[in-house]
């Protein structure tokens, strides 16, 4: 069924589809519409949950980390202050190896409060264990929600997973998405598994005081599971294209064999990417895109050009983009920091900064850079 | 009431906790899981308790036991009672076991917002009145004079009424207990254990280190914190309050102690001045003038 809406109706009626059993959240700008969506759709049976109306993002993820320690797939979303105040929260899921998956819609960091699109919120976790896939199109909010429990809850595997997505440029704007049959995403989507649960009849203490070697063997266990979530991502995502037409890696590369210069970005602006590349093209220019579709665990291995172009929407201050800085060393990487707090990144933008890249320049464009 | 002798036999504290010797959270918690079964999931904030259960891959608690961030435990059962719901297995009750650092102050918010939404689950905070686990500094539950790590010269505020904010949730089943009066404990965890929706027991817990007192003494100071009037003992059902145990009788037929009798049992209150005392006088005259009034009424009704 092909049906038009919003990513955050998308993102709420794929949720919906995987059918959790605890839903725990917390309304904020511009998540807001996922869960007013999940929450009718509990209110009028559609979906057979425990809807937990939490009164912090803090206490949802806590919620969620009770709920699926108990045996039970779950769902969150939140954005910008949200992910942040859950913080802690979000290194707990992880650690506890319980494979929560969440929706966070990108939004600035206040003060002042800024309402749009910017990345720094979910990037600024990326050290917490959280597999984290970027989405450009609402097709892809949808198709990634499904597949995140799968790769979440694969046994190698076992970590939470992020979607995230752009405020408003996406989470507000509707587009037409193919739906499939529930049957077909309940064949797809096996049922529950998790690694532990709280069970009476066995037993065990979670989360007791630990000693450093053993601290440091669970950390590495995760670094393990983290790397295994490379395959696991791959072989979902072509079990996905199989079934479902559309398959998926942690990259997707566009004209990037015969390219000069290889632009490497996410989210919104790599779909914004896609459309400069053809118009480079016109011009002659040998431009292609290497759109980052999994942040964590990082396809670093996958990204090696002569010359990249990585445009970020956060930044590690000081030192340039969060993504650049991740592939410095990869080639010949120009960073260029674009769209903070949702500012404009159109093709045209995204022409020039190719442009001045060729010129052997980079920094925070429209600032440094024009 | 059950009897002491006539407690199940079945253990769930096991042997090798890493408690303090005196702690009353192995006194507390063993009666209450006498009382509670098999049929226990623990949620355990930071706190002292997250130290009693011992190091990984042990532990000496013998039902299911998930540690949580500190201010998470109201929530995180939220989550468990929900997860419980979903399979069916509503005869497994959650218990939050937090202690009043975890409850009084950085676990509030979650604790106001899981009892105002009805979750079903237990939550219990054993009060040692300071935060224990990081080394005796004054918390939301801190008596006033008490000296603390970070109240080198007494604590200038008095404590908190948390019951009294607990009970403007109008949840169903509030009470209090001592571990000087296990009978009485063990007695509101049975009928806790079979009310549904949000419960909220709250246990006086002296600790010998904190408290600055002889380990030995840990229930004779539990007993005295009752008999003088400065822990009360209560439950109330729907919002009817009842003392309960040695507390219903200073209702009527025993008089308290003067309270000097438990102040100058512990070091904590070593400096108290004359001025100091009849301020803590004050405040516990004035609460058991309330639970006077609250007993005169309902004898005029019957």
């Amino acid at each position: 069924m092909k049906i038009i809406d919003t990513a955050n109706h998308i993102a709420a009626l794929a949720a919906k589809m995987a059918k959790p059993s605890v839903v725990a959240a917390y309304p904020i700008t511009p998540q807001t519409t996922i869960v007013e969506r999940l929450a009718k759709y509990v209110e009028n049976g559609e979906l057979n949950a425990e809807y937990i109306r939490v009164e912090s993002e803090h206490s949802a993820m806590a919620a969620c980390i009770g709920a699926a320690a108990t045996g039970v797939r779950t769902f969150t979303a939140t954005s910008s202050h949200g992910l942040l105040l859950m913080h802690e929260m979000v290194h707990w899921a992880a650690l506890s190896r319980l494979p929560i998956v969440m929706v966070n819609v990108n939004r600035a960091i206040g003060p002042g409060w800024n309402i749009w699109s910017d990345s720094n919120d979910s990037m600024g976790q990326r050290d917490t264990g959280w597999i984290q896939i970027y989405a450009s199109s609402n097709q892809e909010v949808y198709d990634s929600i499904i597949q995140a429990y799968k790769i979440a809850e694969n046994e190698d595997v076992m970590l939470p997973t992020m979607i995230c997505y752009d405020g408003f440029i996406l989470s507000h704007t509707s587009m037409p998405v193919y739906i499939p049959e529930q049957s077909k995403v309940d064949k797809f989507l096996p049922e529950f598994k998790s690694l532990w649960s709280l069970d009476v009849d066995k037993p065990i203490t979670h989360g007791n005081i630990i000693s450093p070697a053993d601290y440091m063997d669970v950390r590495y266990s995760m670094n393990q599971a983290m790397k295994n979530a490379k395959k696991v991502i791959i072989d979902v995502g072509e079990e996905w294209g199989r079934k479902f037409g559309r398959s998926y890696n942690l990259i997707e590369e566009y004209k990037c064999d015969d390219a000069d210069y290889v632009i490497v970005s996410t989210a919104a602006i790599a779909s914004e990417s896609k459309f400069a590349i053809d118009k480079l093209r016109e011009k002659g220019k040998k431009a292609g895109l290497a759109k980052l579709r999994v942040f964590r665990p990082f396809p670093k291995e996958m990204l090696r050009y002569d010359k990249m172009i990585v445009i970020d929407r956060a930044v590690s201050l000081g030192l340039g983009g969060i993504v650049y800085n991740e592939l410095k060393g990869n080639g010949d990487v120009y960073g260029f920091i674009a769209g903070l707090g949702g500012k404009d990144v159109n093709y045209r933008d995204i022409m020039r900064i190719y442009e001045l890249a060729e010129k052997g320049k980079d920094g925070w464009y429209g600032i440094e850079v024009k | 009431m059950v009897a002491i002798k006539k407690f199940p036999e079945e253990e769930y504290i096991l042997k090798g906790t890493a408690a303090c010797p005196g702690c009353p959270i192995t006194i507390a918690l063993r009666t209450a899981l006498k009382a509670l079964g098999k049929k226990t999931i623990l949620i355990v904030p930071a706190s002292c308790s997250a130290v009693v259960q011992s190091l990984v891959p042990k532990t000496s608690f013998g039902v299911p036991t998930l540690n949580i961030a500190f201010a998470a435990s109201a929530s995180a059962a939220s989550g468990v009672a929900a997860a419980l719901k979903m399979l069916g297995k509503e005869d497994v009750t959650p218990v939050v076991w937090a202690g009043d650092g975890g409850t009084y102050d950085i676990g509030i918010q979650a604790l106001s917002g899981a009892f105002e939404r009805g979750e079903n689950f237990i939550y219990v905070c054993y009060n040692n009145q300071m935060y224990s686990n990081t080394g005796i500094q004054r918390s939301g539950a801190t008596p006033y004079g008490a000296w603390t790590t970070t109240t080198w010269t007494g604590k200038k505020e008095i404590q908190k009424e948390l019951g009294e904010i607990v009970m403007a949730h109008h949840i169903p089943y509030i009470a209090t207990a001592s571990i000087a009066y296990i009978d009485d404990l063990y007695d509101k965890m049975k009928k806790a254990k079979e009310i549904n929706g949000p419960r909220y027991i709250e246990i006086l817990a002296p600790c010998p280190p904190g408290w600055r007192f002889d380990m030995s003494k840990t229930v004779e100071i539990a007993r005295l914190a009752v008999q003088t009037g400065a822990w009360v003992l209560y439950e109330a059902i729907n919002g009817e309050v009842k003392l309960t145990s040695y507390s219903k009788m200073l209702l009527k037929r025993k008089e308290r102690r003067p309270i000097e009798d438990y102040l100058k049992l512990q070091g904590r209150f070593r400096n108290l001045t004359e001025e100091d005392i009849n301020k803590i006088k004050k405040n516990i005259d004035e609460k058991w003038k309330r639970y006077m009034e609250i007993y005169k009424e309902k004898e005029e009704k019957q």
